[in-house]
């Protein structure tokens, strides 16, 4: 069978997939599926750069979609003049004095030669600086979140559409992804992976703790959509005549409806996603990538400057993952801090890559897919398994109901065995890398 | 004088003791992490889900020895238990290693395939903890809690400060103490430790000169596994246990090898004790010690603490930037750049 035949099968196999669960359990949940593995599959495309066609290992997969989260909120939902009022002068202050901090530090870093004296005097210039942010930003915080606390409490948005928060939630997570890359691109491998693993529970804990910015972990709910609300469908004409002459339901209908517009939209990026990355993958840029991630020393020696290349790749990719988290808050309606878990952001993000296909954009695409079917259908398909497989026992057994109770945790274990198992046995994964003699 | 005085009481019982305690936790977790990195080149992060796995059995255990009656008196039942955790842990990290990680060993994987498989054999350590144990806080500690009580302090010294250490406390200090000397002297005067030590700075050189890998690897697992055990139960005693703040045990541990340099079983101890004192130090609040040593009208305003401990992974994660940046090889030179 040829390869193009046989990828086509697969995407043919998972459409059917998506396709027997509108079918038997409902259309519904089979378009919410569908959504969120178009959104996954972008997630897995922005790993996949950086894994695919450089070999970086991002342990933080979850700290860039969270600040695509973030770009969201802080884009669509309209600002709060009376948090701005007691204390947006501090705040902005404070921006101000955070960045003087930094290019001050960076000035002595550059202007002066390697000495402890230069460490020392960085040092302090960041303690310093550290301490006259405080003093001006602690005051304006705690005045923000008094204003109204049970509704605001924080400094509202910009009240922009939030489809402009896509590419924003894109250049927060690339602005992240390079501070952290400057650092430890270079060294190890082992010291990136660790990196991203802490920036993204820094990440998180910001938005968790820091209410005056996201409302912590009281949420921001409500945000603007980028599509039309079920229940002003349900009151136009259109809609309702449309509805008749497919003979629905027009409620039923209706949220359809909403789901396939996501669904429409959320394609749309995938393909163009898809489209850049192909185009990437196949130039001189993305041989040269290759030939880096497949001989670092001797790309080396024909003068390609891998740490720069490595840095922009880490960069590019962090980009799609943050426009993925972004349109995931886009579709969620609401930025909710602690549902950011490394489980479901970071490591599902790794095996989707891995089972699709590393190296492979397609391949990546088809683990975004075929994973988050799983994932979401592992949960009903655990606990049948373990009702049946209990079935033997006692109705009040304790054996019994803490074995149902703890089938939960069996996708964890799933997860890491599924990713075992494709590492060892199928490491090109299902569809994997084409590589080309010329 | 008075003053002075209460204000070191007082900064003894919430920097001094507990930073110390934390200290060698996170000391006995990083030399595990680091004597892995040394001799088998890659950073092992399911060595937090290792601590828990560890943990849960020392607490399934000691609920055992417990209903049975057994008891150590005025020391918790646990350090009844640790031996025989240590052996299971040992055995289930051994089968990890293989079915997981002998394969990639023989085929001369890429240190990065072991980091992903690491993530991998994380995943199933962490689901087989919260399969077993459940994802919930487990308090096991039992026996007595305080070896120095606050108020016996006080009136020890008429300090109106006081004190307290708990049994956790010493514990952990004293155990870390015994088995970071025990790995010391197994390290550098027996033979096998010898042959790992080689094996780490010259993996041909070692081989050629016949020693046997298997072995060596074999060694190192075991004691990664019992590293990992005793910190975890420690860290269990002294704080509780739950699954997922091991895992969040991750990043400080990995950023005291590496500060005090990746493979260097020294810098691992000196390295977890500058995080586990940046860490406390740092969301410390001041207030009630400057309280003491400052005059009245100054202290009117705030806790005076310079980060939240909301932030407290974020002090490790600094300081692993700054080393980075500054020193990659980490305060001791380790084998990783």
């Amino acid at each position: 069978m040829s390869s193009a035949l046989k990828n086509v099968l697969l995407f043919s196999i998972m459409a059917a997939l998506i396709v027997v669960v509108g079918q038997f359990q409902s259309w519904n949940l089979s378009l919410t599926i569908l959504n969120l593995c178009l959104i996954s599959a972008i997630m897995s495309l922005g790993v996949n750069i950086q894994w695919g066609y450089a070999g970086l290992f991002n342990v933080g997969v979850m700290g860039f979609a969270a600040m695509g989260g973030l770009a969201a909120m802080l884009i669509s939902v309209s600002p709060v003049p009376e948090a701005w009022q007691a204390g947006g002068v501090g705040v902005i202050v404070g921006l101000f004095i955070l960045i003087a901090t930094v290019l001050a530090a960076m000035f002595s870093y550059r202007k002066m030669a390697k000495s402890p004296v230069r460490t020392l005097l960085i040092v302090a210039i960041g303690v310093i600086g550290y301490f006259i942010l405080r003093s001006v930003v602690d005051p304006a915080t705690t005045a923000i979140e008094k204003v109204n606390p049970a509704s605001t409490g924080y400094l509202g948005g910009l009240g922009l559409p939030i489809i402009l928060a896509w590419p924003v939630g894109g250049l927060f997570a690339g602005a992240v992804a390079w501070l952290v890359g400057k650092i430890t691109l270079g060294l190890r491998t082992d010291y990136l992976a660790i990196a991203t693993l802490g920036i993204s529970e820094i990440i998180v804990a910001v938005l968790k703790h820091e209410d005056w910015l996201t409302r912590g972990v009281k949420n921001v709910s409500g945000l603007p959509r980028p599509v039309p609300y079920e229940i002003n469908l349900q009151q136009s004409d259109w809609f309702l005549s449309l509805a008749q002459r497919l003979g629905a339901d027009p409620i039923t209908f209706s949220s359809i409806f909403v789901k396939l517009c996501y669904a429409s939209l959320f394609a749309v990026v995938l393909l163009i996603i898809l489209y850049l990355s192909e185009k990437a993958l196949r130039s001189p840029w993305g041989r040269m990538m290759r030939a880096i991630r497949d001989n670092e020393v001797s790309a080396n020696a024909m003068g390609k400057d891998i740490k720069a290349r490595h840095l922009q790749v880490f960069v590019l990719g962090s980009i799609v993952v943050g426009i993925a988290g972004a349109m995931l808050t886009t579709l969620d309606g609401q930025l909710t801090p602690s549902s950011y878990q490394p489980l479901r952001f970071t490591f599902l993000i790794w095996v989707m890559v891995i089972v699709g296909g590393s190296g492979n954009n397609w391949g990546a695409v088809l683990g975004g897919f075929v994973i988050w079917f799983f994932w979401i259908e592992a949960e009903p398909i655990g606990l049948w398994l373990m009702d049946t497989l209990t079935s033997g026992m006692d109705a009040e057994s304790p054996l019994r109901a803490h074995l149902i109770e703890s089938a939960a945790h069996m996708r964890l274990m799933t997860m890491g065995v599924i990713l075992l198992l494709a590492l060892r046995f199928s490491p090109r994964g299902l569809i994997p890398e084409k590589v080309s003699h010329h | 004088m008075q003053d002075l005085m209460n204000a070191f009481a007082l900064f003894s019982n919430f920097v001094l003791v507990p930073a110390i305690a934390y200290g060698s936790q996170l000391a006995l977790g990083a030399l595990g992490v680091t004597l892995v990195f040394g001799i088998l080149r890659f950073s092992n992060f399911a060595h937090g889900d290792t601590m828990a796995f560890g943990t849960m059995i020392t607490i399934l255990i000691t609920w055992w020895f417990q209903s049975l009656g057994l008891s150590l008196g005025p020391l918790p039942t646990a350090l009844l238990a640790l031996p025989f955790a240590i052996v299971l842990c040992a055995v289930f990290v051994l089968l990890t290693d293989r079915v997981v990680y002998k394969f990639y060993r023989e085929k001369k994987a890429e240190p990065v395939i072991y980091l992903i498989a690491s993530v991998g054999v994380m995943f199933v350590t962490n689901g087989i903890v919260r399969f077993i144990i459940g994802p919930d806080d487990q308090n096991f500690a039992d026996g007595e809690r305080f070896i120095i009580k606050a108020r016996e302090f006080k009136q020890m010294t008429g300090l109106s400060e006081g004190i307290s250490i708990k049994v956790s406390q010493g514990l952990t200090v004293v155990t870390m103490i015994v088995v970071v000397a025990a790995l010391f002297w197994f390290l550098n005067k027996t033979r096998t430790g010898k042959s790992m030590r080689a094996y780490s700075d010259n993996e041909d050189l070692a081989l050629l000169s016949g020693i046997s890998p298997d072995k060596v690897v074999a060694v190192t697992w075991i004691i990664a596994a019992a590293l990992a055990t005793i910190a975890g139960t420690l860290y269990g005693l002294d704080k509780s246990f739950k699954p997922f703040t091991y895992f969040q045990l991750l990043l400080p541990i990995f950023a005291s090898a590496i500060v005090g340099g990746l493979g260097n079983p020294l810098g691992a101890i000196a390295g977890a004790f500058v995080i586990a004192f940046s860490e406390i130090l740092v969301t410390y609040a001041y207030k009630r010690f400057a309280g003491y040593l400052l005059p009245e009208d100054w202290t009117s305003g705030g806790l005076l603490q310079l980060l939240s401990t909301d932030y407290k992974f974020a002090v490790s994660f600094i300081i692993l930037l700054l080393v980075l940046l500054f020193r990659p090889t980490g305060i001791f030179k380790g084998t990783g750049v």
